[in-house]
């Protein structure tokens, strides 16, 4: 008897939404590494001091290295970037979630937080 | 014999453990979420637990991408909370209750849940942020803690009927406990909410009220949605809501609801408090 999973076609992708499966986390294994290094204050630190050299020690991938020289979170994202770890790189530029959130929509951070307590009424 | 005493379930948003830093508990962004808390304060008080089994999620603290168990089972004497990459003050270490945490793997591992043990395990937000909100003036914690962590990070995640399956073994091995605590199981994280991609800021009230209306009756209404499901029904760190329905296996059959707070937003999240009693 064949399996619900191995006979169903894939789910329906949800737009906007990725889903940090095996193969994002594959490709953003290096990216995510030097994320979860700033853990470390003198880890962080030397990021700030010569990001270049930081991310050369991680082995970051051209397009990784682009997105976070751009400060391009869906850019980090679709390098693999994981957006628990991405936090703490958004900490370092001093980033909220709603900053990051707004840079991801296309709004300001203003429309953004207005979006978020706009669902309030729906509730 | 050892006794659940019952069942406390609230976010963890990094930003409460902010607001409750700068005393900002009763201005008006915060004070509907605050609100929600004199009630658990008034139950703890009532029903004095001293031990507390938490399911929760690691954010990149203990764990990262190289070794990401699928549940882990904390095992140590203490937990420290470290530095999550932002450089804020700590939150306060916990005294572990390292017999309670190996009988539980040992039932556990029993019942064919293969966790990973852990002797060694930094905590994070998500389980300290709920301590600070149950227990504002505390010192230290007045309950020890069993710590376990349910993978919410790397996909493939555990099912929800699987998380509701693990929390219904981890109730009956604390119902075979030979111990005399008062055990008080713990959810935290969710409800709804996404931080992530254009789809960023999404909440969804109607699927929150969904698992709320059903986690006392009727749990396994939870574990009817895939995780694909769940991730479109209440956003990537929605998901979340895995460490709910684990709890809410852990404490056993029946329960009522006594308690329930719902408020939109915090911080990007729509943040829920719910206390629920052995019925």
């Amino acid at each position: 008897m064949a399996t619900q999973s191995s006979s169903g076609s894939p789910p329906e992708p949800i737009p906007g939404t990725t889903l940090f499966d095996g193969e994002a986390a594959r490709r953003g294994y290096a990216l995510n590494a030097m994320c979860y290094s700033f853990n470390s204050k003198e880890n962080r630190d030397s990021f700030v001091a010569d990001e270049g050299s930081y991310m050369s020690r991680f082995n970051l991938a051209p397009e990784q290295r682009e997105a976070v020289a751009r400060r391009d979170v869906l850019g980090m994202i679709a390098a693999g970037g994981n957006i628990y770890y991405l936090a703490k790189l958004a900490g370092i530029f001093g980033l909220s979630v709603q900053d990051i959130g707004a840079m991801q929509t296309g709004k300001t951070v203003e429309e953004f937080k207005q979006f978020l307590l706009d669902q309030a009424d729906e509730a | 014999m050892a006794e659940i005493v019952g069942a406390y379930f609230t976010s963890h948003v990094p930003a409460i453990g902010g607001a409750i830093h700068r005393g900002d508990q009763q201005t008006p962004y915060w004070k509907p979420f605050f609100d929600g808390f004199p009630k658990v304060h008034e139950w703890l008080a009532k029903v004095k637990p001293d031990v507390a089994v938490v399911f929760s999620n690691d954010h990149g603290l203990n764990f990262f991408l190289d070794k990401m168990p699928t549940f882990a089972v904390g095992a140590a004497a203490e937990y420290r909370n470290a530095d999550e990459g932002w450089g804020l003050p700590l939150y306060k270490p916990f005294k572990g209750h390292a017999e309670l945490s190996w009988h539980i793997i040992e039932q556990l591992v029993d019942g064919e849940f293969d966790v990973t043990i852990c002797q060694e395990m930094l905590v994070d937000h998500a389980i300290s942020i709920p301590f600070e909100l149950a227990y504002p003036e505390a010192k230290e914690w007045p309950v020890k803690l069993v710590p376990i962590g349910i993978n919410t990070v790397q996909h493939p995640l555990p099912s929800a009927k699987r998380c509701l399956a693990l929390g219904r073994a981890v109730h009956k091995a604390l119902e075979g406990w030979q111990g005399d605590d008062r055990i008080v199981v713990i959810g935290t994280g969710g409800l709804s909410h996404q931080l992530d991609g254009k789809r960023a800021g999404f909440m969804n009230p109607d699927y929150d009220r969904f698992c709320l209306d059903n986690l006392a009756s009727n749990p396994d209404a939870l574990t009817q949605n895939s995780i694909h499901e769940i991730v479109q029904l209440a956003g990537t760190q929605g998901v979340e809501v895995l460490n709910w329905i684990a709890a809410r296996g852990a404490l056993g059959p029946s329960a009522l609801e006594i308690h329930r707070n719902y408020h939109i937003p915090i911080s990007n999240t729509a943040a829920a408090t719910l206390l629920l009693e052995p019925a």
